[in-house]
């Protein structure tokens, strides 16, 4: 050891712990683990676009596949609903984002909008849309609330509101959820902003506090928040059950279409599924590009009006619009689930009436039993998921601080690419790749695969709050006689511990949340409440939906409560250690 | 020596495979006992998920085979999953034992030899399968040849809320005289979901003059001369429907639920037994009834497959077998537990059997066996495939 | 020249470009004050000296401290203490479990241990607190839990960073003479970096200046 340590040389003074030779090969072994799965993925799924799918007996690799794209006459508007919806929701939901912060962070409202963001996340995002759904449309809770007296229906009127062909509704229930998430990540990375201070300079030079905020901390804050609103534009532009249940139909969005074409009887539409899988992931990247060269564009005109000198509206307007919208939003995907909760235990239910004929247990006696197994198959993944992705984020982590192994743009946007390539384009390539690896359709090739999407998540929530934390305690614990390990499990552990809690609630709500690779990876045997609430929601049963989404919720919300309240128990004697 | 190793070559692939042989039936017993069967089924009704579980208790207990029911949103990601699995060389021990599967998907996997082979003629319970007067042997035309057992029958019919609509519309015509005068109030889930197919075939056997080339692939007849009547009644029809046909139910389900949201007044269903079930359910508001078009109406049947790699052929060629059980055939006619019509033939049962299904009561909503009328053949699925692809580039791709 | 401590040719690259070099003896209860403007490199070579010196900055030279050459070895085996501008007290522990963080693992047992923090604590007049939050603690409160903390863990030398600079200018004097009384005590060689003319007079020992 003592020799060991002595050639180490006095360049890296000291750094040589007995971990060293582990920790620094984690971050190339996390970038492996989430990239080879997409890569083969992808090859999986796209050589069958160009032609090739050998158990059907096609081997002859050819562009007929895109042609025969082409030649579908709603491909033109499925791929601009696509990438207009995409991008709707996430300017939508980015500058709800920025408003609310801009008028309200650091006030008693924001502590109270804090305090929903963990029920809002934790609402599966089907669950959301199938509350919503039902909120707005016009036989929905909204139409029987106002029916027949103010509104004079006896009848629900014949109109358009949701599936509406421009996709408002879908932008709509996007942005709800999407809302509340950007405001974790920008919660999380304000600890690396000095926020109070920029504001309070930029107010003392005669800007209001919306304009303040947004000339002063809004360009740093989005500096951080970038790939989690990336992760949105992609996510919006790809999902699937929110587009089946609030999106237009004819035509739906790509991703829905592709979902059906890889679904269809006709096995030779695989391949132009395939073909579809491929324009997505270029429309995604394109999205991207898009997006990017739009930021240029706002923080030049932001500059360009900076130099102008001019200060912002002091508006009262403001602040009222953006509480205004986030009240909107969240009650919406509350109300939604208080109102499917309502058909859990409904009777008969016609319109107009805002409230049951009688309540019946019926639906939960029939769902029970099934649910219970359910729920502990979830937990069993997700829990196995969240602790390795918390292990391989953490040990990232480490290796940064320890060994300055500071992952670099490009390995960074690695990281997420399973979160950036859209699921439907290589979650089949991933499936048919572990099959002929040999791997078991079981419980641990799904856990594998929840890994994939559950550490992006992880590691985004838990970064900012890791590398905000001041190394000079950890250079005090080891002048202290204490080694690395012992300064991360007795010093830095414990007071991060509510943002590790943090993470780990919401890689846990995405473990709980995903359905394709629970299906594809596990070969169906594996079911989630998810799977089956997926399952149901094609049913359009909304008691048993009802069911379902609060299971669901539920799952993913108690993480998120222990995420609150355990710091809470185990600090409640440390002021220091309170938010 | 030629002689001797034909004969070799011949007797290979069985013992080679070792795959269990319904006509000794009692090897397959034996051989099925402990083991687990996943049976790929819909997964988006309620009533057929209790059924499946019911089915899965009565196998446990009498053969000691357990079932589990694999939930599936669509009936095409179980032959997804067999497809990867040929795709990834897995030829045994695959993750599907069973599929409920009729129609396209059975044509697909037959087609492309994804399916284990001949059985269903050699189950026990064949004996009592209403062979002449159900459509068991065909599969939309495409000769079952023993890959999948019945277990179901089904006909269309529609549902319409006496509180909105007096009586049946009996035609076509009628139907479409009704949307003009109450636009709005009528839809049907979007094509390609089967059930919307099925209301364009349904449709077609109402307009067309000579319904046999229906039963021919599309390619032999005039198809466009055949379906000018068609579409002409679609886009008649389309403007008066429910959102003006610019939105559609995604599934039979959803329709249902508009139905009970008073949305519309007016909605097709494959199982005559479904409306009976939806009021016990509180689905469906009671005032509910059935009709069927003159003339007749599609029928078909559900059955069950098991893929060519399947890892409990045994046990599920036992599951199939106790699906053509008179215990399992009564409870599925029973509308409070499916409402699904029976495959059996009724006159080949003892007096015992007979009784359990003399039982039943079948529903406020369900038209008695006579009145339903005849049941059409399944057009040949090169129609449903071409009309399909119309419907969707006239009305699904508008906007 | 064996005790106390000694750096010896201590160069300090900041990618590639020089930024300090340095031989200086300090000696046991001398006190060494570093002064500099910023940027001049001052924390850089506290870092050099506990062994945290990471990327961009890479060094060469010799550490030694009591004649041992520790330049190759890992910072908590160095036995090098050091008090920041801020007390640092860890806020999730108690002021007894802060300072029982520090006390050398040579102090065995439970009560051995629990009385070496009442000890220390009551040296320092603070006698008692040892099961309180350190966030409801007064800066020199604070202060002087952090020296004893350093103190517990029996280090061989003492590097100040600041320490003085966020207390008021009256209790200032009186928190500096007390450190540096204790480690005169001890005999501990103190390497004190500061911006405050009035620091190092406090110190009376050699004045180095960098940059």
């Amino acid at each position: 050891m003592e020799a060991r340590a002595t050639t180490a040389g006095a360049a890296r003074a000291g750094q040589a712990p007995r971990r060293g030779r582990v920790l620094p090969v984690v971050p190339a072994l996390t970038v492996a683990l989430l990239l080879l799965p997409v890569a083969a993925g992808l090859a999986g799924t796209l050589l069958p676009a160009f032609g090739i799918l050998p158990a059907i007996g096609r081997a002859a690799p050819g562009l007929d596949a895109f042609r025969s794209l082409l030649d579908w006459p709603g491909l033109a508007a499925a791929s601009r609903l696509s990438l207009v919806t995409g991008l709707a929701a996430t300017a939508l939901s980015l500058a709800v984002t920025a408003l609310i912060l801009a008028s309200w962070s650091g006030t008693r409202v924001f502590g109270a909008i804090r305090r929903a963001l963990s029920p809002l996340l934790s609402v599966p995002h089907a669950a959301a849309a199938f509350g919503l759904a039902f909120l707005i449309t016009p036989s929905g809770w909204v139409m029987r609330a106002l029916s027949p007296w103010p509104s004079g229906f006896e009848r629900p009127p014949d109109w358009l509101v949701v599936q509406d062909p421009w996709g408002l509704a879908l932008v709509a229930g996007l942005a709800a959820k999407e809302v509340p998430f950007l405001l974790l990540m920008s919660i999380a990375a304000m600890g690396q902003t000095d926020q109070a201070r920029a504001l309070t300079t930029a107010r003392a030079l005669g800007h209001g506090r919306e304009a303040g905020w947004l000339v002063a901390v809004f360009p740093r804050l989005y500096a951080q928040i970038r790939l989690p609103v990336y992760v949105v534009l992609a996510y919006s532009m790809t999902v699937v059950d929110v587009a089946v249940i609030l999106g237009p139909n004819t035509p739906s969005t790509l991703a829905v279409q592709l979902v059906r074409w890889m679904a269809d009887p006709d096995l030779a539409l695989r391949l132009q599924a395939a073909a579809a899988a491929a324009l997505q992931l270029g429309l995604v990247l394109g999205a991207l590009a898009l997006w990017r060269a739009l930021e240029g564009a706002a923080a030049a005109l932001g500059r360009a009006w900076i130099r102008t000198g001019r200060r912002g509206p002091r508006g009262r307007a403001l602040r009222v619009l953006s509480l205004g919208l986030a009240l909107v939003s969240s009650t919406a995907v509350l109300a939604g689930l208080g109102v499917l909760a309502l058909w859990s235990v409904a009777a008969l239910w016609p319109f107009p009436e805002a409230f049951p004929d009688a309540l019946t247990a019926r639906s939960w006696a029939r769902h029970g039993p099934e649910l219970g197994a359910a729920l502990r198959q979830t937990a069993v993944i997700a829990v196995i998921a969240t602790l390795a992705a918390l292990a391989l984020a953490i040990g990232c982590l480490e290796a940064e601080y320890r060994h300055g192994l500071r992952l670099r743009a490009g390995g960074l946007w690695l990281l997420y690419a399973p979160l950036l390539v859209p699921q439907v384009a290589f979650l089949p390539g991933v499936q048919a790749a572990m099959l002929a690896a040999g791997l078991t359709t079981g419980i641990w090739a799904v856990t594998a695969a929840h890994l994939l999407f559950v550490f992006p998540y992880v590691f985004l929530a838990l970064g900012d709050p890791w590398r905000a934390w001041d190394a000079r305690m950890g250079t005090v614990a080891r002048t202290l006689g204490a080694g690395p390990e012992r300064v991360l499990w007795r010093v830095r552990m414990p007071m991060l511990l509510a943002p590790a809690l943090t993470a780990a609630a919401v890689g846990f709500a995405v473990s709980v949340g995903q359905y394709l690779p629970t299906l594809l990876v596990g070969g169906g045997r594996v079911a989630t409440v998810t799977t089956e609430a997926v399952a149901l929601a094609a049913g359009g049963d909304r008691r048993a939906i009802g069911v379902y989404a609060l299971a669901q919720t539920a799952a993913a919300l108690l993480p998120f409560a222990l995420a609150l309240g355990l710091p809470r128990l185990v600090h409640r004697d440390r002021r220091g250690m309170r938010p | 020596m030629t002689r001797l190793l034909a004969a070799l070559l011949a007797a290979l692939p069985a013992s080679a495979l070792a795959d269990p042989d319904p006509a000794d039936w009692d090897a397959v017993l034996e051989e099925a006992r402990g083991q687990t069967v996943y049976w790929n089924a819909w997964g988006g009704s309620t009533t057929t998920n209790d059924f499946i579980a019911w089915v899965g208790q009565r196998v446990a207990e009498e053969h000691g085979v357990s079932l589990e029911h694999v939930k599936l949103s669509d009936t095409a990601d179980a032959v997804s999953r067999v497809l990867a699995e040929k795709t990834a060389g897995r030829d045994a021990g695959g993750a599907v034992d069973l599929i409920w599967i009729n129609g396209e998907n059975f044509a697909a996997m037959k087609e492309n030899d994804l399916l284990f082979g001949s059985f269903a003629e050699d189950l026990p319970n064949w004996r009592h399968v209403d062979v002449s007067g159900k459509p068991v042997t065909v599969d939309f035309t495409v000769p079952t040849d023993g890959y999948e057992s019945p277990w179901a029958t089904a006909q269309v019919v529609f549902m319409y809320d006496t509180a909105d609509i007096p009586g049946p519309l009996p035609s076509m015509q009628a139907i479409l005289d009704w949307a003009e005068a109450n636009p709005g109030r009528f839809t049907y889930p979007q094509p390609p979901d089967f059930l919307g197919s099925t209301f364009l075939k349904q449709a077609l056997y109402g307009v067309v003059e000579d319904p046999d080339v229906l039963l021919a692939p599309a390619a032999q007849a005039d198809y466009e001369a055949v379906t000018a009547p068609l579409w002409a009644f679609v886009d008649a029809l389309t403007p008066h429907l429910w959102r003006q046909g610019r939105a559609y139910p995604q599934s039979g389900p959803r329709q249902i639920q508009l139905m009970a949201d008073d949305e519309i007044d007016l909605a097709i269903s494959f199982s005559p037994g479904e409306a009976s079930a939806a009021i016990a359910n509180f689905q469906l508001p009671a005032t509910v009834r059935t009709f069927v078009p003159e003339g007749g109406s599609i029928g078909n049947a559900s059955f069950v497959a098991i893929p060519y790699n399947a890892s409990a052929k045994a046990g599920a060629m036992v599951v199939a077998n106790f699906l053509l059980s008179p215990e399992a055939q009564a409870r599925a006619l029973d509308p409070d537990v499916l409402g699904y019509g029976t495959v059996l033939d009724l006159d080949t049962l003892s007096p015992g059997d007979r009784a359990r299904f003399d039982a039943i009561e079948l529903g406020i909503a369900t038209l008695p066996p006579d009145a339903l009328g005849p049941a059409l053949p399944e057009p040949h699925p090169s129609w449903m495939e071409r009309i399909e692809q119309d419907w969707i580039a006239r009305y699904g791709v508008t906007e | 020249m064996s005790g106390g401590l000694v750096l010896e040719g201590l160069r300090i690259l900041r990618g590639g470009t020089p930024l300090l070099s340095l031989d200086l003896a300090v000696a046991p209860g001398e006190v060494v004050s570093v002064m500099g403007a910023s940027g001049s490199g001052k924390s850089t070579l506290l870092a050099a000296v506990i062994g945290t010196l990471g990327p961009p900055f890479t060094m060469s030279g010799r550490i030694r401290l009591d004649g041992e050459d520790v330049t190759a070895l890992p910072p908590e085996r160095r036995g090098i203490g050091i008090l920041f501008q801020d007390d640092l007290l860890f806020p999730h522990l108690s002021v007894g479990d802060n300072l029982a963080f520090g006390l050398a693992q040579s102090v065995r047992g439970r009560a051995a241990r629990r009385a070496a923090v009442e000890a220390a604590l009551a040296e320092v007049g603070l006698a008692g607190f040892a099961g309180r939050d350190p966030a409801t603690l007064s800066g020199g409160q604070k202060l002087r839990v952090a020296l004893m903390r350093t103190l517990l863990a029996e280090p061989r030398a003492l590097l100040l960073d600041e320490p003085f600079s966020s207390l008021d200018a009256d209790r200032r004097a009186q928190v500096r003479s007390f450190v540096f009384a204790r480690a005169k005590d001890r005999g501990l060689p103190v390497l004190m970096v500061t911006h405050d003319v009035a620091d190092a007079e406090a110190a009376g020992g050699p004045v180095v200046r960098l940059g």
